[in-house]
């Protein structure tokens, strides 16, 4: 018993490690520019297909193929950013809209490049960590942890110790306040969106060798990352880092102990009692827009 | 001609022309027609529910759970199927009641990624429970409509013309009580929800009663537009009342335009016929996904008011180019 909990506990660790990710990225996103990516989803699926095309198919190094993932789906972001997110700016519904129209063009694009079969990619690597006969953690889950707390902890110190962090939180409190202290809101959005996105990439690039591959992956991701940043109150990035790590082990151990159907049920049906009690979510203040 | 009768001649006309239209149409197109019926009802239904300024992102599996009630209740009673439509369309409204207690305590965001998720939960209790949900492969053999011998027509509603016009009978008759409600004080109470939510509250109208009775209503017309549907096809499982099918929805609302009673419907309409005449015509079936994004994308930022401003900018311009020579009338009456 002892060690099939032991056992959750690191399967859950894993989960919530690009949970967090996920979900980080959406509510800087939120945050800074007031609007719902319901595309995230589909972020993070580029992010597993960035290293289905050069891990698996080029055979590239895993590393080098996050690392362009990273940046190719920020990319991605940039171009929303410009082209959906910025015209919309004073029309929160729009933007949300039109991140569900990028959603399918996203998931038809993918589907023109890949085909809609399951990818199969090569393990990175075999190497498991034994605890114990039954507690065993493989290194591939391991890199997939610490690249989410190293993650995480840049883009701490990127927010609270540089010009560019006080500028993002300062426009995420106040766009205009922030704006009158000449923070240019484009720039604040543009490294919001690149850094939302880039997180929703690498996490997605990170876990894809671990998890089925598809063009309809996203769905999922999202679903998850909604629950977490409700649970968590939309606006607040510590709220999303603690509500992941909590969902993660409630469904994580549901998942073992009964089954993950019944786990997605349970996530939801928790998400709208929280909502129940606090309708902004654990950490939340109050409704931005 | 007196204005009255014009219109009563227009929607005569109108009605003929619905009659007619199966006849000028293949098979294929004829099945298209029965969907496009139901689709009206839908969408008109999406509309009652913005009405109170709450956007929902539940409501094609609020459709689903009329059609599944209604397909169960077949199954397990053999109750005649019209009226075990009608008891999933009030199962829709019942399990909306139930769920509005959560939603409603939310608004903007929080509402629409709350019912997002209450939506999945449902869906994925579809998912897990073969009985009697039937699991992922959902329900099949969904009992049809009857015959029915009138004397001057046998109705077959395994052919879709006659299948239409039931539908065209049944979405009729709620479209009606749709305009009428928006056009009683309760309708009026619903707008006021919507725009001046502190002022209504502070005239002494239960805000939040009223979003969920809109909410409620919309939800009762959704869920039998997914009973016409499910006796129809036949065949009905979770995949069906999916995502997808809610982007559509949002993507017919969206194009219409929701501020007046006949935006969201030509949205469909035109979506429809070009889906069909343009998209599978032209052979891009494959692409529909991919255009409907782009159509989203494209009418959120350029047309953000949907098909219907276009409509009300062409009515404008008409009456300021062909002025009324009703004051000339008036003159002569003084």
């Amino acid at each position: 018993m002892l060690e099939l909990l032991a056992q959750t506990a690191l399967n859950a660790t894993y989960a919530a490690s690009y949970i967090a990710l996920v979900a980080v990225g959406l509510v800087l996103i939120f945050g800074v520019m007031g609007v719902i990516n319901f595309a995230h989803g589909e972020l993070f699926m580029l992010g597993a297909y960035a290293v289905v095309a050069l891990y698996a198919d080029l055979q590239l190094n895993f590393m080098m193929a996050v690392m362009v993932g990273l940046a190719f789906v920020g990319c991605v972001g940039l171009l929303m950013e410009r082209a959906l997110f910025r015209p919309l700016r004073d029309n929160p519904l729009g933007g949300l809209v039109a991140s569900i129209g990028f959603l399918l063009i996203l998931q038809a694009l993918v589907v023109m490049g890949f085909g809609v079969r399951m990818e199969h990619i090569p393990p990175v690597t075999q190497e498991v960590i034994a605890f114990s006969d039954r507690v065993r953690f493989p290194l591939s889950r391991l890199y997939v942890v610490v690249a989410a707390v190293v993650l995480l902890t840049a883009l701490w110190l990127f927010l609270k110790r540089t010009r560019f962090g006080w500028a993002l939180r300062a426009s995420a409190q106040d766009p205009e306040a922030a704006a009158l202290q000449g923070i240019s809101i484009n720039q604040t959005a543009r490294i919001a969106m690149f850094i939302g996105a880039g997180l929703a990439g690498v996490a997605g690039a990170l876990t894809a060798p671990l998890v089925s591959v598809n063009p309809l992956m996203g769905h999922s991701v999202i679903v998850t990352a909604f629950i977490v940043i409700i649970v968590g109150g939309i606006g607040s990035l510590e709220g999303a880092v603690v509500a992941a790590v909590a969902y993660a082990f409630v469904h994580t151990i549901v998942t073992t102990f009964y089954d993950g159907v019944i786990a997605d049920i349970v996530g939801l049906s928790l998400m709208l009692l929280v909502l129940i009690v606090k309708p902004h979510g654990l950490f939340g203040t109050a409704e931005r827009a | 001609m007196p204005r009255a009768s014009a219109w009563t001649l227009g929607w005569l006309a109108l009605a003929v022309a619905l009659v007619l239209l199966p006849q000028a149409l293949s098979f294929s197109q004829q099945e298209i027609l029965v969907f496009l019926t139901i689709n009206v009802l839908l969408v008109s239904s999406y509309r009652l529910l913005t009405l109170t300024g709450e956007w929902s992102l539940g409501h094609a599996v609020i459709m689903g759970v009329g059609a599944y009630a209604s397909a169960l209740v077949t199954k397990w009673t053999g109750l005649f199927v019209p009226l075990s439509m009608l008891v999933g369309a009030l199962t829709a409204a019942a399990v909306a009641w139930v769920l509005s207690f959560p939603l409603f305590r939310m608004k903007g965001f929080y509402f629409l990624i709350g019912s997002f998720a209450a939506g999945e939960i449902i869906r994925l209790l579809w998912k897990r429970f073969q009985d009697p949900f039937g699991g992922a492969k959902g329900l099949k053999r969904i009992e049809p409509m009857p015959n029915l011998d009138l004397g001057f027509h046998h109705f077959d509603f395994f052919l879709p013309t006659n299948y239409y016009y039931f539908a065209l009978v049944a979405v009729g008759i709620c479209l009606w009580l749709m305009w009428r409600v928006e056009r009683s004080p309760m309708g009026l109470a619903f707008h006021a929800v919507h725009w001046q939510d502190k002022l209504a509250q502070a005239s002494g109208i239960n805000v939040r009663g009223y979003r969920m009775l809109a909410f409620v209503l919309a939800s009762g017309f959704a869920g039998l537009s997914g009973a016409l549907l499910a006796h129809y096809i036949g065949t009905i499982n979770p995949g069906s009342f999916g995502v997808e099918q809610m982007v559509f929805i949002l993507t017919w609302a969206i194009v219409g335009g929701t501020s007046t009673f006949y935006g969201p419907i030509l949205g469909v309409v035109v979506l429809t016929i070009l889906n069909e005449i343009v998209l599978r015509g032209m052979g891009f079936e494959q692409a529909r996904p991919l255009i409907y994004g782009f159509i989203l994308i494209l009418s959120v930022l350029f047309l953000p008011k949907g098909l219907e401003s276009l409509v009300q900018g062409a009515m404008a311009r008409w009456r300021v180019a062909a002025p009324r020579p009703a004051p000339v009338e008036r003159e002569k009456q003084a």
